[in-house]
């Protein structure tokens, strides 16, 4: 049968619009003074949202393949994108006022990044191998280029030539991998993948070594333990915004890529080939004991947030590994858990952001006594930091819970009790932070002696007193933009820790159109 | 009144935490409009709490106050449970008298007082709801809404105390204590998981208690699972009620704490840990109750006299509170561990007593604190001559925590030996023993710090504030009549012994 490749093409229309307003912000750039760049911002993020509607008002009733079944316009794809499209909007408030002062070239930074958006969007659509490796590429050339944005900064320079290097090595040997798959098994279409493993005697030691590639492949784009060598670096050196982005949304993109190769290609012969789950959930297993237990010895903010998201990769793939048994819990739980993630490390890093604009320091001790410096901005941080060690009245806390509830029942009580451990590990070093914040005294030279001195001063103080009157160097207000994202971004994570209901509703709807038949 | 059952529950937990946001948008600099509002607030509670414990209908028993509202629904089916037993309402009653004495006794807190009462209304709000739902999820939700304020609490309003050859900060205290029950949490959080996969099992995923309950009658949770989710709860639950070995956080996060939290602390959220293991451990795995209740009761002892002797090295006074707190928690948990209805119902008034007593003896010590900037009981003495007010409620509250017949204390430890002794014999008896070293710590310390000839250096000290004498007056009359007419609150805890014993 002849494959009609423009059937349905119009379904494509917000990638098309996207695209074409990627080029718009390109070449606007060129004519706006270096003055009105702020303007491409706004651009940007009227794109985006554009983009949003658009692909709201063309969702089609049920999946529609395109280019005879290479992509798919559905529920879950339609989730991500509008996911996506709202980091992206995030991201852009994050960086107006960073990149006023650290970026050479502004306007190609959104184009950029509407670019990564636009590969993200392929990935979470994608239903062929090849075609889901050229959306990742995309996205990951994007990042490449962004990481190493801050141009004057070696540190940043470094990260960039880092990140490449490691990430076109994990893009050859994820390559390899999709080659001897299809070596294997003659197709690269996630459905025919299924078909051929439900088929007795097609698991053979060429597909275990293409389908561990592929999945060392895609271990690096999430950086799990031991593919996550490069992250730190990249995190430390990158401008923050894009460090930002890189914990956000290269990770949620990726497992939204990893979800659906798994339930299309993978979960549905889970009766005949089972073997991967022990290795998804031993893989989970480290990745979220090493990230939390090195992340104990950081000192620099953006490295201790790396080991803290690849702790969070590690909590999410425990997820992955028990889609094979009650698919629909399992697979809810893991968007969920992506979401309440994004958000809450949008908070956490616009809080450090508007921290980072005004003092130009990165290091936990710098933040020594910032409650008493921008309480608002301490709060932002804190609240964001308890939600990601999963405390409540907080998102993390209710995501961790029915993320953990899920592996358990999916017969992994072990990983989730490994989980919970991870979690404990991850306190720690976020009360760290706290204390920083709350208790420490800024290091002020006059007053440093008095405060890590004498111990008959420890043996009178009662929390008040003596220190009252100890003056603190004011910090500038953050930008009302930050002010905004941050007070948004609290709101949702207190939302979806007390109500998230709405939320699984629509998620329920997203994960159902991926629900593999058989 | 029907309509109001319907959603006082829902009140008791709303109310801290819309008080606890609202106080946020305070103004900064105004620490007195702070606390009349945090006053405002814990009345409310404390009256709605008193209606809940008039409310409950001791003579229907069972769970009241019943209301469900949904959450998250299919597959793992969480709802908003709300419902109160037997043994859930002087607790909350309890948590009504503590809260509104140590916001009332936080007067002195003048820096950053706004947060502190948000942190503090955000903890009472934790503690109400772990009492009053009946979803897994949910106790758990509450239960760490209650730990979590304390490390900031204690970090950035406490003290720290200094040893001579070393010095124990406030940081380590608030650190140890934060992540000695976040790593009992893990245990309870697993042992919940591991309930719900049975339940999952068995066709009807949930993390109801009554269903739970009603699923292990049915037989569909095996003895195997109840043999080990049991000590995972007991542990988890027990790091809060102070069990030994695993108690060590207490005295250090007590006397870190400032005198409200300490209050709270000693008074309230150890209790939780008690109540966790009766509501959870016991009622929702049985078998592996009555498999464990022998370790249990025998850590209790330890517990008892433990405590009991380290209090009697102590020279500061919170430590000796402390570690008072630990021993009398060993009752707790002996009574607990006995299954017998007069032991069990002797743990539950022991709680009661016990809250009373350990927040009054903390808010007298912040008193003496406050004006004396020290608590050594070597150094201070004659303590009487200035502070007459202030000796003898600490005196009362002393002796109850000895056991003096008249006061709260001696009912609650002869039931809890009652029990024991129809029980566990031998144990029973060095329960006893225990509650003679209690004796000789506790009047030691009078002796010692507050009655005798005084140094003039104490000469300046000033009695107690008319807010600090109210609050200490409130208590002892507590103390007193629960020691003479302990009924009210017998007859209600006894009907929720009986259904927490009926699987047994």
């Amino acid at each position: 049968m002849p494959i009609d490749y423009t059937a349905n093409l119009h379904l494509l229309t917000p990638e098309f619009v996207l695209t074409a307003l990627a080029f718009l912000v390109f070449t606007v750039d060129l004519f706006l003074p270096e003055s009105r760049k702020e303007w491409l911002a706004g651009l940007s993020v009227v794109s985006l949202v554009a983009v949003m509607v658009v692909a709201i008002l063309m969702r089609p009733s049920g999946s529609v393949e395109l280019y005879g079944g290479l992509i798919v316009v559905d529920s879950f794809g339609l989730f991500f994108k509008i996911f996506f499209l709202a980091i992206g909007v995030g991201i852009i408030a994050l960086s107006v006022e960073y990149g006023r002062d650290r970026f050479e070239y502004r306007g190609e930074f959104y184009g950029l990044l509407l670019f990564s958006i636009l590969g993200m969007n392929l990935m979470a659509m994608s239903r062929e191998l090849l075609t889901a490796y050229i959306a990742l590429e995309l996205l990951s050339f994007s990042l490449y280029v962004m990481v190493a944005y801050g141009l004057r900064e070696a540190r940043s320079n470094e990260a960039g030539i880092k990140y490449i290097i490691i990430g076109a090595l994990s893009s050859a040997i994820m390559l390899y991998g999709l080659s001897n798959i299809y070596a294997a098994l003659g197709t690269t279409f996630f459905a025919g993948i299924a078909e051929e493993l439900m088929l007795p005697g097609t698991v053979s030691p060429v597909l275990w070594v293409g389908v561990a590639l592929l999945v060392v492949g895609l271990g690096f784009k999430l950086s799990a333990v031991p593919f996550h060598m490069w992250a730190p670096d990249a995190y430390e050196g990158a401008p923050l915004p894009v460090t930002a982005y890189l914990a956000i949304g290269s990770k949620a993109a990726a497992f939204a890529l990893t979800l659906r190769l798994f339930a299309e290609a993978i979960v549905p012969a889970v009766d005949r080939w089972d073997e991967w789950q022990l290795v998804i959930a031993v893989l989970a297993a480290i990745t979220m004991l090493l990230g939390n237990l090195v992340a104990l010895a950081q000192r620099n903010l953006k490295r201790l947030m790396a080991y803290s998201s690849i702790g969070h990769v590690g909590y999410a793939l425990s997820g992955v590994a028990v889609l094979g048994s009650d698919f629909a819990l399992a697979a809810k739980s893991v968007v969920f858990y992506l979401v309440v993630y994004a958000v809450t490390n949008l908070v956490v890093f616009a809080g450090v952001t508007a921290y980072y604009n005004r003092t130009g320091q990165d290091n936990i001790a710098d933040l020594a006594g910032l409650a008493d410096r921008q309480p608002f901005v301490a709060a932002t941080i804190a609240i964001g930091l308890f939600s990601l060690a999963g405390l409540p009245i907080f998102a993390g806390f209710t995501a961790k819970f029915y993320l953990f509830a899920a592996v358990a029942d999916g017969g992994f009580l072990w990983l989730a009790g490994v989980a919970i451990f991870a979690s404990l590990i991850s306190l720690y070093y976020y009360l760290q932070v706290l204390r920083q914040m709350y208790i420490e005294r800024p290091a002020n030279p006059d007053h440093a002696a008095d405060e890590h001195g004498s111990p008959e001063d420890h043996g009178e103080v009662h929390g008040h007193g003596d220190h009252e009157e100890a003056p603190v160097a004011p910090m500038p207000r953050p930008s009302l933009l930050l002010t905004a994202t941050m007070g948004a971004g609290l709101l949702v994570v207190v939302w979806l820790g007390i109500y998230p209901a709405p939320l699984l509703g629509l998620i329920d709807a997203a994960s159902a159109a991926i629900v593999p038949l058989g | 009144m029907g309509n109001f059952d319907q959603v006082s529950l829902l009140l008791l937990v709303l109310v801290p935490l819309a008080g606890a946001a609202l106080a946020m948008f305070l103004p900064k600099d105004r620490p007195r409009d702070a606390w009349q509002f945090a006053i405002f607030v814990a009345v409310v509670c404390f009256v709605l709490s008193v209606i809940v414990f008039l409310r409950y209908d001791y003579g229907a028993g069972g769970v009241q106050m019943v209301r469900a509202y949904d959450w998250i629904g299919h597959p793992v089916n969480i709802t908003l449970h709300f419902g109160l037993n037997g043994i859930g309402a002087p607790l909350v009653l309890l948590n009504g008298i503590v809260l509104l004495g140590a916001v009332l006794i936080s007067q002195t807190i003048t820096r950053r007082t706004r947060d502190f009462f948000v942190l503090l209304l955000a903890l009472g709000a934790g503690v109400f709801g772990v009492f009053v739902v009946r979803d897994l999820f949910f106790l758990f939700f509450f239960y760490e809404l209650a730990v979590l304020p304390m490390y900031l609490l204690i970090g950035v309003w406490g003290s720290s105390t200094d040893f001579g050859s070393f010095l124990r900060t406030k940081e380590y205290g608030a650190m140890k204590l934060m992540l000695m029950l976040v790593a009992g949490s893990i245990l309870i959080w697993v042992g919940i998981l591991a309930l719900y996969v049975a339940s999952s099992q068995a066709g009807d995923p949930t993390f109801n208690i009554d269903k739970l309950a009603a699923l292990q009658q049915s037989g569909a949770v095996s003895r195997l699972t109840q043999m080990w989710v049991f000590p995972f709860f007991a542990l988890g639950f027990g790091v809060l009620a102070g069990l030994w070995p695993f108690h060590t956080w207490s005295p250090d996060g007590h006397v870190a704490a400032p005198t409200g939290v300490s209050m709270l602390h000693a008074g309230v959220l150890m209790k939780l840990g008690a109540f966790g293991i009766i509501q959870v451990g016991m009622i929702l795995a049985p078998q592996g109750a009555e498999v464990w209740m022998p370790v249990l009761i025998g850590l209790g002892t330890v517990n008892v006299i433990y405590g009991a002797i380290s209090a009697l090295s102590q020279n500061d006074l919170k430590y000796v509170i402390g570690y008072s707190s630990v021993s009398h928690m060993g009752y707790v948990l002996m009574g607990i561990a006995t299954l017998h209805p007069v032991g069990l119902a002797g743990a539950v008034l022991q709680m009661f007593s016990h809250g009373i007593m350990t927040a009054l003896m903390f808010a007298m010590v912040g008193a003496i604190y406050e004006r004396a900037h020290i608590r050594d009981s070597m150094i201070l003495n004659g303590l009487i001559k200035r502070m007459g007010t202030t000796t003898f409620f600490f005196a009362i509250a002393g002796l109850a925590s000895l056991g003096l017949p008249g006061l709260s204390g001696f009912i609650a430890e002869f039931m809890v030996f009652t029990g024991a002794f129809r029980t566990y014999l031998p144990l029973a008896v060095l329960g006893v023993i225990g509650a003679a070293i209690t004796a000789v710590y506790i009047l030691r310390l009078l002796a010692r710090s507050f009655f005798g000839e005084g140094d003039p250096q104490w000469d300046h000290l000033t009695d107690a504030s008319p807010v600090e004498k109210g609050v200490g007056a409130a208590f002892v009359l507590i103390l007193i009549a629960v020691g003479v007419w302990p009924a009210p609150l017998l007859r209600v805890i006894n009907t929720g012994v009986e259904s927490a014993l009926a699987a047994f």
